[in-house]
This record gives C-alpha cells, sequence and structure tokens, in this order.
C-alpha cells in the first residue's frame, strides 16, 4: 500500500506501529522522496503481510491516526481457497464449471489437480479458486454449490478459518 | 435415590455394570429390556440381573414389561436406554412422556424422542417440576450438554461444530491411512464392530444431523427438527478425494455445524488442516463450541461405547441426585 506520513520525527514509525498491531508482517517499506511535492507530507510504499480478514481494521486504524492511503495494491485482499469435486466431471463438462468462475471476473480456477481412476468411476479433483475479495470468493462458492447441485457432483469445501 | 432402567442393551449393560461396581447411593429398582423385567421396591441384585442377561438372553419375568415399570415402579428417576428410532421415538417418547407425568425425573441415550420433539417433552418436564437430562445423546462420555447449559451459563453460544459420528471418522481416517476405498474403510469399520450392518443412519450423516437439531434446541430452543439439517454424508467420498486433501497437508472430516448468526444448520464432509484442533483420529469425537465470553472450546473424546456412554447416563443420574433430589 502507499500511504502519506507528515513528514516530521517519528511520524513513519507511528504509521507503521499499527501494521504490526493488527498482526501484519512488514515486507519493505520504500520511502519516496518526491522534490515536487514541496509539501509537508511523505510517501511511503509499504509492502505487507496481512491476513485478509484484518486488512478492514487495519485501514481504520491508519485512517484514525491520521495517515492517508493513497493506494492499495493489486495484491490486496487477493484470497485462495481449494475444494474438492468428486463425481463424473469430465462427462459434466468440466471447462463449463471452470468458465462459470472465471467468467465472473472477480474469481478464477488457478490451479487443478485431477484423477481419473476408471472410465466408469467417478474421479476427483482439488481446484484452487482465488478472487479479490471474501465477499467474492463467497459468491465463487455459491456458483459452485449450484454447479455441483446441477451436475450432480460432490463438493468438499474448506472448514472456515474463523467464525 | 431410587432408579428404573429401560434397555438392556450395550448402554444399559453399561449403566448397570458401572452402578453394579461403584457405591453410588443409587437404588436400582426396576429393570426392563424388550423381553421382560424385574422389579423390586428394596432394590435388586444388579450382578444377578446381569449374570442372567449374559446367561440367557433375558433380563426377568417375560410377564412384567417395561411399560409397567414406567407406569407402576418405584422409582424417582427413568433411565431410558432403548434403541433409537428416528421417525416416531417410539417406544421411547411414550416412556418418557408417561415418567414425566408421573413427576418422575428421566435420564436417555435415546436421540430419537429429543430430536422429534424436544420442546414438547422439555415443556412436559417443567410442568411436572422434573428433569429430562439427556448428555448421553450427543458425543457419548464428552459432557457437552452439561458444558452448554452449566459450564458455559450466561455466554452467548455462537456456534457448534465438531465431528459427532466416530463410524465416518473411522472410516475417513482409515481412507486417509491407508488409502482404502470408502467400501474397503466400511466393511473394515464392520468387522471392528463400529458400523451396523446397515449403516446409512451414520454415514448419510443422520447420525450427526440428529444430534445438531439436540445441540441447537440445547442452545437456542427454537424446535427445529431434522428436515431443517442440510445433510450431505461420506458415502460418495473417494480415495482420491483424501489422498488429494492430503497433498495440501488437509484430511476430510464429516462435520456438522450450527451458527444461528448465519441460520446454517449442516452436516457435510470438509476439508480441514490435519493440525487442525477438530482433526481427531479413528473413533473419537470432538466438538467445538464458540462464545462470546469464553472463546472458543474445543472437547475431545469417545463418542460411544458402553461404558463410555454409561459415565455421560450416570453424570446426568448423579447430577439430579444432588441438584433435584436430595432434600426433597
Amino acid at each position: 500500500m502507499k500511504i502519506e506520513v507528515k513528514d516530521a520525527p517519528g511520524q513513519l514509525v507511528a504509521a507503521l506501529k499499527p501494521i504490526s498491531e493488527a498482526g501484519g508482517n512488514i515486507i519493505a517499506v520504500i520511502h519516496e522522496w518526491d522534490p515536487t511535492l514541496r509539501s509537508k507530507t511523505r510517501i511511503v510504499q509499504v509492502v505487507l503481510d496481512i491476513p485478509e480478514d484484518r486488512v478492514d481494521g487495519l485501514v481504520e486504524s491508519l485512517t484514525s491516526r491520521g495517515v492517508s492511503i493513497l493506494r492499495m495494491g493489486e495484491e490486496r485482499l487477493l484470497m485462495k481457497r481449494s475444494v474438492i469435486m468428486i463425481g463424473h466431471l469430465m462427462h459434466t463438462d468440466l471447462s463449463d464449471t471452470v468458465d462459470q468462475i472465471d467468467c465472473t471476473g472477480f474469481a478464477e480456477v488457478v490451479e487443478i489437480h485431477m484423477t481419473m481412476p476408471g472410465i466408469a468411476q467417478r474421479s476427483s479433483a482439488l481446484l484452487t479458486v482465488s478472487a479479490t475479495n471474501a465477499a467474492h470468493m463467497e459468491t465463487a462458492m455459491e456458483i459452485l454449490r449450484a454447479v455441483a447441485k446441477k451436475k450432480d457432483l460432490l463438493l468438499v469445501e474448506p472448514m472456515e478459518e474463523s467464525i | 435415590m431410587k432408579v428404573a432402567i429401560l434397555g438392556l442393551g450395550s448402554v444399559g449393560r453399561g449403566v448397570v455394570s458401572m452402578l453394579a461396581k461403584k457405591d453410588l447411593g443409587i437404588v436400582v429398582t426396576g429393570i426392563a429390556d424388550s423381553r421382560g423385567g424385574v422389579m423390586d421396591p428394596a432394590g435388586l441384585d444388579l450382578q444377578a440381573v446381569l449374570e442372567q442377561k449374559a446367561k440367557t438372553g433375558f433380563c426377568g419375568d417375560p410377564s412384567i414389561r417395561g411399560e409397567d415399570i414406567v407406569k407402576n415402579g418405584d422409582y424417582d428417576v427413568l433411565v431410558e436406554v432403548t434403541p433409537t428410532d428416528i421417525r416416531t421415538g417410539e417406544p421411547a417418547l411414550t416412556s418418557i412422556r408417561t415418567a414425566l407425568s408421573r413427576r418422575k425425573h428421566v435420564v436417555t441415550s435415546n436421540k430419537g424422542p429429543l430430536a422429534l420433539h424436544y420442546t414438547e417433552l422439555m415443556h412436559l418436564a417443567a410442568e411436572n417440576s422434573v428433569q429430562l437430562r439427556y448428555e448421553a445423546t450427543v458425543c457419548g462420555a464428552i459432557p457437552i450438554i452439561q458444558t452448554l447449559q452449566h459450564g458455559l451459563a450466561g455466554n452467548e453460544v455462537r456456534a457448534v461444530y465438531g465431528i459427532l459420528n466416530g463410524t465416518c471418522n473411522y472410516i475417513l481416517t482409515r481412507m486417509a491411512d491407508e488409502g482404502l476405498t470408502y467400501d474397503q474403510a466400511l466393511a473394515e469399520a464392520r468387522e471392528m464392530g463400529y458400523a451396523e450392518a446397515d449403516p446409512t443412519f451414520d454415514v448419510k450423516g443422520i447420525d450427526t444431523a440428529l444430534k445438531l437439531v439436540i445441540l441447537a434446541n440445547t442452545i437456542w430452543k427454537n424446535g427445529i427438527t431434522l428436515r431443517d439439517v442440510d445433510c450431505t454424508g461420506i458415502d460418495l467420498l473417494t480415495a482420491e478425494a483424501l489422498t488429494l486433501a492430503g497433498s495440501q497437508n488437509c484430511t476430510i472430516r464429516l462435520i456438522g455445524e450450527v451458527i444461528p448468526g448465519r441460520k446454517l444448520l449442516r452436516v457435510s464432509p470438509r476439508i480441514l488442516p490435519k493440525k487442525h484442533p477438530l482433526v481427531v483420529r479413528d473413533t473419537l469425537n470432538a466438538v467445538t463450541v464458540v462464545t462470546d465470553m469464553a472463546g472458543a472450546i474445543t472437547q475431545v473424546g469417545k463418542g460411544a461405547g458402553s461404558v463410555e456412554t454409561a459415565s455421560a447416563v450416570i453424570g446426568d443420574l448423579l447430577f439430579i441426585r444432588d441438584c433435584h433430589v436430595k432434600g426433597d
């Protein structure tokens, strides 16, 4: 994320503190010096790793301390979830199953591992879905649940991390 | 405290043998199975009853029926541990109603009546100022009902989820460990005596769903029934699915979950990290309760077994003795 902090001693540390408090791991801090700005603020780019469900809290915490968030990186809220599908996956048009997720624009199937023990036997596949945020992931899961129901496939979802 | 016992199958024999062994101050005045019974207001010789049952298959006089004991017996608490019928709840339902109406406390391990008529039975108990306790209906030896009703009293329960069926857990453990197919693991579970000849009740998730209904009613008293549970079993799982989950350092378990905030009541096979607290082995059960004050609490223990289930029944009996009968 790119943040704007006051150009005064101790301000950068104060701005970074909420990140560690929120359980984030700071990977890099790039201090940008833009002479054209001539303002009393500095632009700082922070690369961090933080659980998706804590991002909103971090944003609030930073904003309440007077730190402006100029931009959130593309990796923001990029989350993955793996599910297992069991059934006649090929005979029920696997590419259509994948397309239904991909065409949403906010989620896509990024990985498939599949085993097909025999032509007449049910196959099993591990599908990894990537989505831009938790709500979009849930929508993608709803699509998969509907597809599984329609195509008579067993969908095994992960146990959610937190309730 | 005087107790009458209906049912002398695995659970009943466990209860009787533990009552015979431990000096708990409980006098058993009547015992009946489906073929007969024995009554003695002064107290029965429990060891003799067990020996007779083992030797002849009968627990007593064929002319003495369970319903006679329920209707006319001299007891403070009826221990109802007959087999469950999930369609009608009978004959246990009638026995429980009769005992409660006679102002007798009831302790049962029978899921059917509780899952079908929870609200009615609890009202009947309250009207008659007696206790209806059912710790043994869910998770065998784990004191989950006691935990919810008393241990976590005052907490808002936000979710309950867990592994509530040992048979399914055994099958899934064996499929993951040995790469067995579902049919092979089921056959093994039958050989070990964990699965019934007709395993539908367990593997389709119905048993887990019944327990969820009982748990949900215990906490929220919302009169839900089996029809409200979205239920998927484990019978369509493949060995390959377990292997695929294993490749992610995960495994698959049959999870029952109640999350009132999301109106969610579901039984389904789920992917869990191998290190997840609910990933227990073989026939163990595990249940997590998520609350506002206490956070998440997970209990692990034996979900079935004669003596383990007797532990739950005896716990209920002593609770009634200490809190409701003593000093009456």
